[in-house]
């Protein structure tokens, strides 16, 4: 069984990030990049797939400048087979739909039984690749899943999606894209033989050319990035309780108007 | 000349920070806290295959250096495990070098995939209670009887006993020559027979997580083939742990230093006194500054040891400096971030205190500040011997 799995490079979550020279951007100096958590949750139930049915392989795919084989390369010492970096100034500008058509033209080249990726990406939280790239390539979509079950020919999954207090159970014609949610699994540490592995493994580089596309203006584009607001300080109400419970009725009703 | 961390030693640093960070500050607190053994730590570094990084592939290691261990256990402590959690880890880099490089063949399959996968604790017995730095003077005697010798004696300082299943023991076979009074001793690796050694434990000032023990050997039978090289130049064999152990213990402290100092930093950018956060004030910035100087200083010279053991170069003088260094440098940058602190940094909640005490270790271990700087006044600058 043949799985794809896209992932994204993005800050590391403990990251301050800080808005660039450039408005429309973060300054990215100083930032370590890591695969997006959710995206390691699709890598892990993709090995996973792989060991349980004792062949296969997993393709992983990501988008994005230079930096981006660092990720890769860690997807390949958690134990993908292989990579492909869609790695063009072309898509410098790409929008989740571009991206999604990019992925979705190498994954036609690919012909995998089965898409994997996380349920949002943590550095802009769009969410929206994995939909769109199921509606280009026209296959079934579970998004959020929280677990999956492969039948033994490969020719569907069964997958649960958290709902509030159970499971929605889906089955899905293969092939399909499925989302991860936290919870799908836990994703392994990278062991040291496969970093030493990772090193011998193949990412190939694509163009937008050689997928025959010439990426649109992108239809989403970012005007401007702005920082919150400081929030603004408390207020603490001194006086006797009774008084004080009064004023802070008045104070809720008149000047925050929430009640 | 290049200083750049190769994609494969950047790979290896990013992964260590990753898995030794999963592992909370107030984990380490509590295991110092109860005196347990970081079993989970092992377990989780033994699962990911980095206690058999040093180990040749052919005997089901990874077959890297001494550069990249350095990676990995200045990555531990910097994570805030300390030296709690690169104590025993290290134990899996330094101590099987000697069986790695003058080990029989079959000494070498027999043990070193166990070791490999951490299936073997290993202990190291060196240190006697009467004699201190002076190796030549060892008491702890091996007579051979048939096939076998055997060792009566006593150690002191022997880390991870409480849990060892295998010792590599330096003992006296023949008597002390003066005119060569490293020869005489012979290097075993073998079973921590529990029938024939008797462990008591030292407490001590920080690192209760790790025990330190002193053992004690009474007919203690080890097969020939349990011999590590020659007879008689088990010293010389060692020498292959102890250039290594210096340079991995001075980056060690270099690494919790940084622990500290990173905390430290934090807590200065926070921490607000008369209306302004008091990493403002030069004299607590300065400090910092200086603290991470040094830190990057001594760190440039452990690596610079460990590429030189790496190459097959001379590097006692080398790894000698590197631990003197990287155990000034992290003393001070753990002093300096306790200080920092004020009075919170006497606070166990506030971490830096367990830091402190820890690196501490390693201005006496596993050679004292001072008998360096007599190696270096012989040895380097060629002055006379003053002991």
């Amino acid at each position: 069984m043949k799985i794809v799995v896209a992932i994204k490079q993005v800050p590391d979550t403990a990251t301050q990030v800080k808005i660039g020279g450039d408005p429309k951007a973060i300054d990215t100096a100083g930032i370590t990049w890591i695969v997006s958590p959710y995206d390691e949750f699709a890598i892990e139930e993709a090995l996973r797939l792989k060991e349980k049915r004792g062949q296969g392989e997993v393709i992983a795919v990501s988008l994005g400048p230079d930096r981006v084989k660092e990720a890769l390369r860690s997807a390949l010492a958690m134990g993908c087979d292989r990579a492909i970096h869609l790695n063009d100034p072309a898509w410098a500008n790409a929008d989740t739909l571009a991206t999604a058509q990019a992925l979705a033209a190498v994954i036609k080249q690919e012909q995998p039984a089965l898409v994997l990726c996380g349920r949002q990406a943590i550095d802009d939280d769009m969410g929206a690749v994995g939909a769109q790239l199921a509606e280009v390539l026209g296959w079934p979509c579970a998004s959020w899943i929280m677990e999956e079950a492969v039948d033994a020919d490969a020719k569907s999954v069964r997958v649960g999606r958290q709902v509030e207090g159970g499971l929605e159970v889906f089955d899905l014609p293969l092939p399909a894209v499925l989302s991860a949610q936290k919870g799908l699994n836990e994703p392994r540490y990278p062991t040291l033989k496969g970093i030493m592995g990772a090193k011998k493994k193949e990412i190939k580089d694509v163009k937008a050319g050689d997928l025959g596309l010439t990426p649109a203006a992108p239809q989403v584009a970012v005007k401007n990035l702005e920082a919150l607001p400081a929030r603004p300080p408390g207020r603490v109400i001194q006086g006797e309780i009774k008084d004080a419970v009064k004023e802070l009725v008045r104070a809720l009703r008149e000047d925050a108007k929430a009640i | 000349m290049d200083f750049a961390l190769t994609e494969q030693q950047e790979m290896i640093r990013k992964e260590v920070a990753t898995l030794a960070r999963s592992f909370s500050l107030d984990y380490w607190l509590e295991k110092d806290r109860k005196h347990e053994y970081p079993w989970d730590f092992v377990k989780a570094f033994a699962r990911a295959g980095w206690l058999g990084a040093i180990i040749p592939e052919a005997y089901g290691g990874s077959g890297l250096g001494v550069t990249e261990a350095a990676i990995l256990l200045h990555e531990i402590c910097a994570s805030g495990a300390g030296t709690s959690g690169a104590s025993p880890i290290h134990f899996y880099v330094f101590p099987p070098m000697p069986v790695i490089k003058h080990g029989s063949e079959r000494l070498k399959e027999k043990y070193l995939p166990k070791i490999a996968t951490g299936e073997i604790v290993m202990s190291f017995g060196v240190t006697e209670p009467n004699v201190g730095s002076d190796t030549s003077r060892i008491q702890t005697r091996a007579v051979r009887q048939g096939d076998r010798w055997v060792v009566n004696g006593r150690k002191v300082w022997n880390t991870n006993a409480r849990n060892a299943t295998h010792i590599l023991l330096l003992a006296r076979t023949d008597e002390r020559d003066p005119k060569k009074p490293l020869k005489n001793l012979t290097l075993f690796f073998t079973e921590f027979d529990r029938a024939k050694i008797t462990v008591q434990e030292i407490e001590k000032l920080g690192r209760a997580a790790v025990d330190s023990n002193e053992i004690f050997i009474d007919g203690l039978e080890i097969p020939e083939e349990n011999v590590v090289g020659e007879v008689g130049s088990g010293f010389y064999h060692i020498l292959d742990s102890l250039n290594p152990e210096r340079m991995l213990t001075g980056i060690e402290a270099v690494g919790i230093g940084r622990a500290a100092l990173g905390r430290a930093v934090e807590y200065a950018k926070q921490r607000v006194v008369f209306d302004r956060p008091i990493g403002q004030n030069q004299a607590i910035a300065h400090p910092l500054a200086m603290a991470w100087a040094k830190l990057e200083a001594a760190e440039a010279m452990c690596l610079k040891a460990a590429w030189l053991f790496d190459h097959g170069q001379p590097c006692g003088a080398e790894s000698n400096v590197a631990k003197l260094l990287g155990a000034e440098a992290g003393f001070e940058a753990c002093d300096v971030a306790l200080q920092t602190h004020g009075g919170y940094g006497y606070a166990k909640e506030f971490y830096v205190e367990r830091l402190w005490r820890e690196v501490r270790l390693y201005k006496i271990a596993p050679v004292s500040q001072q008998m360096v700087l007599n190696h270096l006044a012989e040895h380097v600058l060629g002055l006379p011997k003053s002991y």
